[in-house]
C-alpha cells in the first residue's frame, strides 16, 4: 500500500471523506421521514426499520450472494413497517409518535432475534464509483471512493424537493399534511395518502439501514445502529421538512463526526468526546441561530402533531 | 389526553345518587382498566404465536415470566427496583406532554443529575450525612432541571423544536459526563471503569426497611402523586392543561404561557436529574458511564403507554420493571436471546397502544347510552 | 500452572491459618459443593453474546463446559452495569440455585459484585478483568484474567517486520489500564524490530461503536498507518475497513482472518475455555476456588492466530523467537530505560515489570512513540 503523508490536510479530508461516508444513512432515513412529515403523521420507529433493514439486507446478501437483492429485501421490509405504521395510525386516538417507539422496539427486536446466524459470515457490498481516480494521493482516492446510494440519494433529495412543489403526488402530499379538512374538499382520502406517504418513508429507512450493513461500515453486528434512525427523524424538523435541507443536513452531520477520529489523527488527543459532541453542537447552535419567535417553524405541515 | 379530568368529582355523585350513581362512576373508571388488561392479554396471546413459530412454549414461556417477575416476593422486589428509576424518567416526558411538548431528552438530564450528585458528594466529604444526601438531591435535580428547563426556554423563546433540541442537548450532556469522568473528575483509583471519587457510606441512600429496593422507588411514587395533584388540582397544572390544548387560549386568557413553559420543563428536568442522583447515591456509589444506562429512552415508552398520566406512570413502569426482570429468566431457562424481551415489548405495546382507539366505544363503560337503550 | 496460581493458594491457606473470618465462608463452600451432586454455574456478559469478540469470546469458553458431568450452565447477555447487574446474580442465585457466578464485564465488579458477595457469603463470584485484593475483598470473591498484552506485543512484532510507513494504528475504547498496556505492549514489539517506529491511537470512547470504529480505522489510515489493530468489544469492522483500504491487521479477542485472509497477519486471543475449566474441576473436586488467577500465552489463557500469508521470514522468525522467550516466563514488555509519551519516567535503566508485575494492571499512561493521550 503506497502512502503520502499530508498532515494536516487529513483533517478537512476527512470530513469530506465522512460526509459522504456517514451521511447516507441520514439521507435516506430523513428523506423517507419528510415524506411521511409532509403528509401529517410522525414516525419515530424508523430506527427499527433501519436496523431491521440492516439486517434484512445483509442476511439476503449473505444468502444469495447479491447485494441488490439484500438492498431490495431491505426496502421491502421498510416498506412493510412504513405500511403497517400508516395503517394502524389510521385508528381514531392511535398516537403517531407512541407507536413508532414501540415499533422501534419491534424493528430491533425483530432484527437482533433474526439476526443472530448472520454476525459471522461476510456480505459482498455495495459497489463504489472511483471518483478520485484522478488523484494519486490515495486518501483522496479513498475519500471520494463514492458509493452509489450516496449519488442517488443526492438525487432523490433533488427530485422530491422538485415534486413537492411541481407535481400533482407532491401537491397531494401536502395538502393531505397542512390540513385533512381540505384534503377531504378536494376529494382525498387522507389516510390513504398518509399510509402510502409512511410506506415510502419505510422503504428508504430500510434502504439506509442496507447501506450500514453491505457499504458503511459495512457488516452485521447488533451494535451496527448508534441511534441514526432517532437522529434522522430529527434531522427533518432541523430541515424544516425540505428535501434539500435534510440532505444538507445529513452532510453536516456526517462530516462533523468524522472531526473526533480525524483530530486524533493528527494529534489533537485531549478532550475527544467533546470532539465526538461536534455533530449535536453544531447543529444545535444552527437551530438556535435560525429560529426565532417571531417566525414560527416555516414548511411546518399543519397537521404534525409536534409542531402544533 | 387528560380524560379523567373531565370525569365529575368522586363525593358529588354519590351525594347525588346513590347506588346507581356509584354503578355509573365505576363503569366510567372501569374503561381504563380493562381496556388496557385486555390490550395486554391480546398482545401476549400475539407474542404466543411468535413463540410456536420459532418452535417453543408459549405456557412455559409465560410461566417462566410470571416467576421471574411476579412470581415471589423476591421476584417482585426485582421487578420494583428496575422499575424505580423509569418512573422519574417517564415524569421527564408525560410533564412537557401536557402542555403538548414532546421532550425525548431526559437521558441528558439523568446523566448530568448523576455528574452534580457526585460532585457534591465527594466536594462535601465530612459534612453531616443529611445535608449531604439533601444537596445531592438538590443539586442534581438542579442540574437536570436546568438542561430540560433549557430546552422549555429555547422552544417558548425562540422557537425551537423541543423534540430536537432535548435530543441533541442529551447527546451533548452524555458527551459531557463521559469527558468528566474519564477526565477532571476521574478518580485516580477507579482502574477499569473510569469513576468519580466514591462517595463516603454515610452518604449512600440505602433500601426501604423490610425490603431489598433502594429509596428511589418511594421517590419516584412520592414525584408521581404530587405531579399527579400538581396538574390536576392546582391553578398551575390547570393553566397548562389550557396551554396543552392551544396556547393562543391560553393567551387570550391571560396566562403566563413562557413561564409555564419554563417550569413545567424545568420541573420535568429536575426529577430526571433527581434519578440521576439516586443511580449515583443508592447504586453506584459514585458517578460513570453507566448513567447512560437507557432509563432516559425507555421513560419515554412509559410516558406514553401511560397517556401522560402521571398516576398510570407507575404501573407502567412496573410492568416494564418486570418483563426486564423476567427477560433475564427467559433467557436462562429456554434459551432465547434477549431480543425475545424486545420482540414482547414491541408487540405487546403496539396492541396497548392501538386499544385506545376503543376508548369510548363500548356502551358498558358510558352510562349515557344505558339510558337511551333502556 | 501458573505461578501466580499458586501464589494464591499459599495465600488462601495463610489467611485461613491466621483464622480471617472472611475465610471460613470460602472453606465452608467445598463442602456444600461435594455434597450437592449437581452445581450450577452462571455467567453474564454486558453485550449479545454473538459479537464476534469480546462477549463471544467468553460465551464460548461457557459453551465449553456444557457437556461436563454435573455442572448446569446459565447464562444472560445485555446485562447494563446498573442494579440490573445485581438483580442479575441474585435471581441466579435464588431462581436458578447458582454457587458459582463469572460477571465478566469490567464494571461489574465494583460495586454491584461485591454487594453480591457481602450478600450471599455461600456464593462464590469469579470476576474477570477485576484486583481482586485479599486485604479489601472478601474471599468468596475473587478475579482473573489473561496477559494478553503479550499478545499484542507479539502483534507488534509482526507489525514491526510488515510495516511500511513505519506508523502503525490502534483504534481502542477508552483509557483504562488493560487498554493502554494493550496500546504500549503492540508498539513496544513493533520497536523491537525497529526503535522509529510510532503508533498513533484514536480512542472511540464506547465498547462498541461501529460507524466511529470504521472512521477511526480510515482515519488512522489517512495519516499513514499501514498496521492496524484494536481494542474494542468487536473488531470485526475494524477488521474489514482496514483490508478494504488496503491496511494490514492484526487481530483480537478472536481469530478474524476469515474476514480478510490476506491481510491478516496475526491476532491475540483469549481462551476462555481452559480457564474456565480450572475453576469447574476445583469446584467438582471440592477444592476452594483461587482468588486471583492471571495466566498468559504459556499457561494457555492466551493464544496466537496462526501468521498469515502476508507474513515475511524475518517476521515469523522473531516472532517465534519471542514467544518460545515468553513460554518460559518472565518476559518484561515494560522495561527501562522507558519514560512515557508526556516525558514521565516510566522505568528506569535495569527496571523491568514482568507479565505478572501487578503494577502493569494500574497503568496510566502511554509510552514514547505512542501519538495519543489518556484522557
Amino acid at each position: 500500500m503506497e502512502t503520502t503523508d499530508i498532515g494536516l490536510w487529513g483533517v478537512p479530508l476527512a470530513m469530506l471523506g465522512g460526509a459522504i461516508r456517514v451521511s447516507t444513512p441520514f439521507i435516506f432515513v430523513s428523506l423517507g421521514e419528510a415524506i411521511t412529515e409532509r403528509s401529517g403523521r410522525i414516525n419515530l420507529g424508523l430506527e427499527g426499520t433501519l436496523v431491521f433493514g440492516a439486517m434484512s439486507a445483509y442476511a439476503v446478501a449473505v444468502m444469495t450472494g447479491s447485494p441488490w437483492l439484500g438492498l431490495l429485501a431491505a426496502a421491502l421490509a421498510g416498506l412493510c413497517f412504513g405500511l403497517f405504521h400508516g395503517w394502524i395510525c389510521k385508528f381514531p386516538k392511535v398516537n403517531d409518535i407512541a407507536i413508532g417507539i414501540a415499533l422501534m422496539l419491534f424493528g430491533t427486536g425483530l432484527a437482533f432475534f433474526f439476526g443472530k446466524p448472520f454476525i459471522q459470515p461476510s456480505a459482498p457490498d455495495l459497489p463504489a464509483i472511483p471518483f478520485g481516480a484522478w488523484s494519486d494521493i490515495p486518501q483522496v482516492q479513498a475519500a471520494l471512493n463514492v458509493n452509489v446510494l450516496f449519488l442517488i440519494g443526492a438525487a432523490l433529495a433533488v427530485f422530491l424537493w422538485w415534486a413537492f412543489r411541481n407535481t400533482r403526488i407532491g401537491l397531494m402530499v401536502r395538502v393531505v399534511g397542512d390540513s385533512a379538512d381540505a384534503a377531504r374538499a378536494m376529494g382525498l382520502n387522507p389516510n390513504t395518502v398518509r399510509l402510502l406517504a409512511t410506506g415510502v418513508g419505510g422503504a428508504l429507512a430500510g434502504i439506509g439501514g442496507a447501506y450500514l450493513s453491505l457499504y458503511y461500515p459495512g457488516s452485521w453486528t447488533e451494535r451496527i445502529s448508534s441511534g441514526q434512525g432517532l437522529m434522522a427523524v430529527a434531522l427533518v424538523i432541523f430541515a424544516r421538512w425540505n428535501p434539500l435541507g435534510c440532505f444538507a443536513a445529513a452532510l453536516l452531520f456526517g462530516g462533523a463526526g468524522a472531526l473526533g477520529p480525524a483530530l486524533q489523527s493528527v494529534g489533537v488527543t485531549e478532550g475527544y468526546y467533546l470532539f465526538y459532541a461536534a455533530p449535536y453542537i453544531l447543529t444545535l447552535i444552527i437551530m438556535i441561530a435560525t429560529s426565532s419567535r417571531s417566525r414560527t417553524l416555516a414548511g411546518a405541515p399543519g397537521e404534525l402533531s409536534i409542531t402544533k | 389526553m387528560a380524560d379523567t379530568a373531565s370525569s365529575p368529582d368522586v363525593r358529588t355523585i354519590l351525594d347525588a345518587g346513590g347506588y346507581r350513581a356509584a354503578l355509573e362512576w365505576t363503569a366510567r373508571r372501569a374503561e381504563t382498566f380493562i381496556i388496557p388488561l385486555a390490550a395486554l392479554v391480546v398482545g401476549m396471546a400475539l407474542f404466543s404465536l411468535f413463540i410456536l413459530a420459532v418452535g417453543k412454549s408459549p405456557v412455559q414461556l409465560y410461566e417462566t415470566m410470571w416467576r421471574g417477575g411476579f412470581g415471589s416476593w423476591f421476584s417482585i422486589q426485582n421487578s420494583l427496583s428496575r422499575g424505580a428509576p423509569l418512573l422519574l424518567a417517564a415524569l421527564c416526558v408525560a410533564l412537557p406532554a401536557r402542555l403538548g411538548l414532546v421532550v425525548i431528552g431526559g437521558e441528558g438530564a439523568i446523566v448530568l443529575g448523576g455528574v452534580a450528585a457526585a460532585s457534591i458528594g465527594v466536594g462535601l466529604n465530612g459534612a453531616p450525612s443529611f445535608l449531604v444526601v439533601l444537596l445531592m438531591g438538590v443539586g442534581g435535580a438542579a442540574a437536570g432541571g436546568i438542561w430540560i428547563g433549557a430546552v422549555g426556554a429555547l422552544r417558548h423563546y425562540r422557537a425551537v423544536n423541543e423534540t430536537i433540541s432535548s435530543l441533541l442537548m442529551a447527546y451533548i450532556a452524555i458527551a459531557l459526563m463521559n469527558h468528566l469522568v474519564e477526565g477532571p473528575l476521574r478518580d485516580p483509583a477507579s482502574l477499569n471503569k473510569p469513576s468519580t471519587q466514591p462517595l463516603a457510606d454515610i452518604y449512600r441512600v440505602g433500601n426501604i426497611p423490610g425490603m431489598e429496593v433502594h429509596w428511589g422507588l418511594v421517590v419516584g411514587i412520592l414525584a408521581c402523586v404530587l405531579s399527579w395533584l400538581l396538574i390536576e388540582k392546582t391553578r398551575w397544572g390547570f393553566a397548562a392543561r389550557i396551554a396543552g390544548g392551544n396556547v393562543r387560549a391560553a393567551q387570550v386568557q391571560g396566562l403566563a404561557v413562557g413561564p409555564l413553559i419554563v417550569g413545567f420543563t424545568a420541573l420535568a428536568g429536575g426529577f430526571a436529574g433527581l434519578a440521576g442522583m439516586l443511580e449515583v447515591a443508592a447504586v453506584q456509589g459514585s458517578a460513570n458511564g453507566s448513567l447512560a444506562a437507557g432509563y432516559g429512552y425507555t421513560g419515554i415508552l412509559v410516558a406514553f403507554l401511560a397517556r401522560h398520566n402521571t398516576l398510570a406512570i407507575i404501573p407502567v413502569a412496573v410492568l416494564l420493571g418486570g418483563i426486564d426482570a423476567s427477560g433475564g429468566l427467559i433467557q436462562r431457562r429456554m434459551d432465547l436471546p434477549d431480543a425475545t424481551v424486545l420482540v414482547l415489548q414491541g408487540m405487546l405495546f403496539i396492541v396497548i397502544l392501538f386499544s385506545e382507539t376503543f376508548y369510548g366505544r363500548f356502551k358498558l363503560f358510558n352510562p349515557d347510552l344505558w339510558q337511551r337503550s333502556s | 500452572m501458573t505461578g501466580k496460581f499458586m501464589l494464591s493458594r499459599r495465600d488462601l491457606l495463610k489467611t485461613s491459618a491466621a483464622g480471617a473470618a472472611l475465610g471460613l465462608a470460602s472453606a465452608a463452600f467445598p463442602m456444600r459443593a461435594a455434597r450437592a451432586a449437581a452445581a450450577t454455574v452462571g455467567f453474564i456478559y454486558v453485550g449479545p453474546k454473538d459479537d464476534y469478540g469480546y462477549n463471544q469470546a467468553h460465551a464460548e469458553g461457557a459453551a465449553s463446559l456444557k457437556g461436563v458431568e454435573g455442572i448446569s450452565i446459565v447464562e444472560e447477555e445485555n446485562v447494563p452495569e446498573t442494579v440490573d447487574v445485581q438483580k442479575t446474580m441474585e435471581s441466579m442465585i435464588n431462581l436458578d440455585g447458582a454457587s458459582l457466578i463469572f460477571p465478566t464485564s469490567f464494571g461489574y465488579f465494583d460495586p454491584h459484585m461485591l454487594a453480591m458477595c457481602a450478600k450471599f457469603p455461600d456464593v462464590q463470584f469469579r470476576h474477570c478483568g477485576g484486583m481482586w485484593n485479599k486485604d479489601k475483598h472478601p474471599m468468596n470473591a475473587g478475579s482473573y484474567f489473561g496477559y494478553i498484552g503479550m499478545g499484542q506485543y507479539l502483534n507488534g512484532v509482526v507489525a514491526g517486520h510488515t510495516t511500511k510507513s513505519k506508523k502503525l494504528g490502534f483504534v481502542a475504547a477508552k483509557p483504562i489500564p488493560q487498554v493502554l498496556l494493550n496500546i504500549n505492549s503492540f508498539l513496544l514489539g513493533a520497536r523491537s524490530v525497529d526503535p522509529a517506529i510510532t503508533c498513533q491511537v484514536i480512542f472511540t470512547g464506547e465498547w462498541s461503536l461501529a460507524v466511529k470504529e470504521a472512521e477511526a480505522t480510515n482515519a488512522l489510515i489517512d495519516q499513514g498507518a499501514d498496521v492496524v489493530t484494536c481494542h474494542v468489544d468487536s473488531p470485526k469492522v475494524v477488521v474489514e475497513t482496514a483490508a478494504g483500504r488496503g491496511a494490514f491487521i492484526c487481530g483480537y479477542h478472536a481469530n478474524q482472518s476469515p474476514l480478510a485472509p490476506e491481510k491478516y497477519l496475526t491476532g491475540a486471543e483469549w481462551n476462555w475455555a481452559k480457564v474456565y475449566k480450572m475453576f469447574i474441576d476445583d469446584l467438582i473436586a471440592g477444592k476452594p476456588l483461587p482468588n486471583f488467577t492471571r495466566g498468559g500465552l504459556a499457561d494457555g489463557f492466551v493464544k496466537m492466530s496462526p501468521l498469515g500469508p502476508a507474513v515475511g521470514e524475518a517476521a515469523r522468525k522473531q516472532f517465534d523467537a519471542t514467544l518460545a522467550e515468553m513460554m518460559k516466563g518472565g518476559f518484561s514488555v515494560i522495561k527501562g530505560p522507558l519514560k512515557s509519551n508526556k516525558g514521565a519516567v516510566v522505568a528506569t535503566e535495569g527496571q523491568a515489570f514482568v507479565e505478572t508485575a501487578i503494577e502493569l494492571e494500574s497503568m496510566d499512561y502511554l509510552v514514547e512513540g505512542v501519538v495519543g493521550s489518556t484522557a
